[in-house]
């Protein structure tokens, strides 16, 4: 039988993974929404964002939660570390994230078309996963100090680290272009022309930096960290099936057709590309400090985690297929009639 | 700014987290259960008003989730960001109810979500209402789950430890603590009253401005009968917890209500002051009730501050907060009551305006009490952070950043409520309840 750490960090894995997805369409769209209203083409795709998004902005937020308790709950190490480590940028991420919700609502069910809340809640998008992925850079080491029993962060070395740089860019132009795929593969079932055409066109664009800062960020990878670095380059079918995913995507995307399944390629992209990443981490996750054996929890508590989990995803597995048959593939709902 | 104290900022910074996310938590916990109550009555009784009502509560309520969402997410990261040692501690034994809760949390989330958006799309129109009955679990379950983890933190059991590190873990045990019982249901039960409480004073103010539609009069005596019922379960967990008090955290009790000395027939200090040499002056004593209060009887014995060392005992200050709570909470039990014999009173009017204004004064006196009462079992454990394993000051992160912290968080939570309170007041401002009856061609056939 698997162990409990090992069914507790692949759990979380995929639980971040699909945080990945649905966070970055939502922080995609409220920047697409700002940016529309700025060129003037919101009246095209406004409905259409909001329509999919208020009823599941909740949502996405909780995923997010349930890695954070999770991986604290299973590995409290993590706290001590990461939570030492990350006063500020982490404070500085929950307050982005505290911005967005609140104005998100605030914006959608109170005093609709006020620009400034509009403006919170796009350039809020951007700056939540750059400020995220700043737990991803650190997990690589060489960024947090330990002296005695004090933990702290070595700003210095992580603001001139082209690696840092790398990973704020990819979790910024992924963002983008998740959510511009997601947002054409819904238009096209709303059979909303005109939003589809520049929904398109955003996908498109951001496929070339996506692909392009992956790649950079890879090499950087390799000169920080060559252990991780060389475990990836083991799991070379993944990255390959990930390139491949893409390639599929792209030349859906490129001849207008079949939107759903360019966006599950695009899932699928970086479904390989993010697990190559994660099993490439392993054992550790937090280099040096934090591998996965030794920061585990007790075997009782790990046990009951697992079978709460498998508890709550017996509620939870029908609960989103429930939203997403409502919501997603509803076809009048989605076109606007009911 | 660093020259401030981490541990004490850190205090501060969870404090204020915790006084705005309360608030927000217990609209969160208790409205569902008034929307799903008009809605059923609406449909049960056929009677348009209650529905509509619940559209106009959950319309609104909305924007509390918003922020009662955000701030929770604050708070469940601030636990890890600023009480690192603790986590890495503890987290063996409270993982398993913080795990359990985001559980709850995604079935409400799920849920609401459905439920705002589904008005009028289900053909079984019982359907749509009992899309409430997860939200409404969900929200409660996740206040039980927290509220576990709060109580381990008054109440530790189920490991020991050794070195520093806990062994021989039972999450259950440690999840049923001997403070769950009782801080369970008082916090359900306060929240409950504060969220029927704030919607009988929406109904009480527009009764006040002159609105005497009957849609008023049924949402006022829906919401304050309901605050009646709230309050009185309220008060009566509140009494138990006292006697839970009085046998595991006696230390609490006896700061709390500046009990010196052990003794039976202990008296109960209402109000007054603290002289320098703990001399208690201008308070009223009420003989024997201390004793009462802690096991029913005149003679149980209650055990006074002198028995524990000084550096373990906790502020005297508490006793404001508790005399305060306690007060506020009986008054918000009298004012429904008043409402409920008001053709009884003097004058045997229908609606004296005096009491209308008691009912507006409601909520947020059940905000006042719900605050204080936080403060007071907060403040009251000091200065544990795990009741008789660790302190407070053992267990902060030794950033000196979180003074910063602490000025971006202000300035955020300032934004939040103040943005919270004017977009809910332009929501329902020119939108009153009559026009939307009319527009929605809902007025006419309901004989009045």
């Amino acid at each position: 039988m698997m162990s409990y750490e090992l069914i507790g960090i692949s759990v979380l894995w995929l639980f971040l993974y699909g945080y990945l997805i649905v966070a970055s369409i939502d922080f995609g769209a409220g920047f697409f929404a700002f940016y529309a209203r700025l060129t003037k083409q919101d009246h095209l795709i406004n409905r259409l964002i909001s329509r999919y998004l208020s009823p599941v902005w909740e949502i996405t937020n909780v995923f997010f939660v349930f890695f954070y308790i999770g991986i604290v709950g299973f590995f409290p190490d993590t706290a001590y570390y990461y939570g030492s480590a990350l006063l500020v940028p982490g404070s500085i991420a929950v307050i982005l994230l505290a911005i967005r919700g609140s104005f998100y609502a605030f914006e959608n069910y109170g005093s609709k078309n006020n620009i400034v809340y509009l403006f919170l809640y796009g350039a809020s998008g951007l700056l939540i996963p750059a400020s995220l992925s700043v737990a991803l850079t650190l997990s690589e080491g060489g960024f947090i100090v330990k002296e005695g029993s004090t933990v702290s962060l070595d700003y210095w070395t992580l603001f001139t680290n082209p690696l840092s740089w790398s990973i704020v860019g990819l979790a910024i132009v992924s963002v983008l272009f998740i959510s511009s795929s997601f947002l054409a593969f819904y238009a096209s079932r709303a059979e909303d022309h005109s939003a589809l055409k520049l929904v398109r066109n955003y996908a498109l664009f951001w496929s070339t930096p996506t692909i392009i800062i992956a790649l950079t960020a890879f090499i950087y990878l390799g000169q920080h960290n060559a252990r991780h670095f060389q475990n990836m380059m083991d799991l070379w079918w993944l990255l390959a099936l990930s390139v491949a995913f893409f390639m599929i995507a792209m030349w859906l995307l490129y001849n207008g057709r079949r939107y759903g399944l360019a966006f599950i390629c695009i899932m699928l992209q970086f479904f390989c590309a993010f697990f190559a990443y994660g099993i490439g981490q392993y054992p550790y996750i937090l280099d040096p400090y934090i591998t996965i054996q030794n920061s585990v929890t007790s075997p009782a508590m790990g046990f009951a985690l697992v079978v709460v989990f498998i508890g709550g995803m017996c509620m939870l597995i029908p609960s989103l297929i429930l939203v997403f048959k409502l919501f997603l593939f509803d076809a009048d709902y989605v076109k606007g009639k009911k | 700014m660093s020259s401030l104290d981490p541990v004490l900022l850190s205090r501060m910074l969870t404090g204020l987290t915790l006084f705005v996310h309360i608030i927000f938590a217990s609209i969160g916990v208790g409205v569902p259960l008034m929307i799903a109550l008009a809605e059923w009555r609406g449909l049960r009784t056929n009677d348009i008003h209650y529905t509509l009502l619940a559209r106009r509560w959950a319309r609104g309520f909305v924007i509390t989730v918003a922020v009662g969402v955000v701030t929770g997410t604050s708070i469940g990261l601030q636990l890890s960001l600023l009480w690192p040692m603790f986590m890495r501690v503890a987290g063996q034994a409270i993982a398993l109810p913080l795990f359990m809760e985001t559980f709850a949390f995604f079935v409400e989330a799920i849920f609401l979500g459905i439920y705002l958006y589904t008005w009028d799309r289900f053909k079984k129109k019982y359907t749509h209402m009992l899309l409430l009955i997860p939200v409404a679990l969900g929200s409660s379950a996740s206040a039980i789950f927290i509220t576990t983890v709060n109580s381990f933190m008054n109440q530790p059991q189920g490991f020991t430890l050794i070195n520093g590190i806990m062994k021989d873990i039972h999450p259950i045990a440690a999840m049923l603590n001997p403070a769950t019982p009782t801080k369970v249901s008082h916090v359900l039960a306060s929240s409950y009253t504060l969220s029927a409480g704030i919607l009988a004073g929406i109904a009480a103010f527009s009764l006040l401005r002159g609105r005497d539609h009957v849609y008023y009069k049924k949402a006022l005596k829906l919401t304050t009968v309901c605050a009646l019922v709230f309050a009185v379960s309220t008060v009566m967990i509140g009494d138990s917890s006292g006697k839970f008090l009085a046998k595991y955290q006696p230390e609490k009790l006896a700061a709390a209500e500046w009990h010196f000395k052990t003794m039976t027939k202990a008296p109960l200090v209402y109000g007054g002051v603290l002289d320098e040499n703990n001399e208690v002056k201008y308070a009223i004593e009420i003989p024997y009730a201390l004793s009462i209060l802690a096991g029913n009887r005149p003679d149980t014995e209650v055990k006074g501050l002198e028995e524990f060392p000084a550096d373990l005992r906790p502020p005297l200050s508490i006793h404001y907060m508790f005399d305060l709570k306690v007060t506020t909470g009986v008054i918000i039990l009298l004012i429904p009551v008043l409402y409920v014999f008001r053709r009884w009173l003097p004058g045997r009017k229908p609606y004296p305006k005096w009491l209308l204004l008691g009912i507006v004064l409601l909520g947020p006196l059940a905000m006042i009490a719900i605050e204080l009462g936080w403060m007071f079992a907060e403040v009251g454990r000091q200065p544990w952070i795990l009741r008789g394993y660790m302190k407070v000051s053992e267990a902060a992160t030794t950033s000196t950043s979180v003074g910063w912290m602490l000025v971006l968080f202000i300035l955020l939570y300032l934004i939040l409520c103040f943005s919270a309170i004017r977009v809910l007041s332009k929501l329902f401002r020119n939108k009153e309840a009559e026009k939307e009856l009319e527009s929605l061609g809902l007025e006419g056939g309901i004989v009045h």
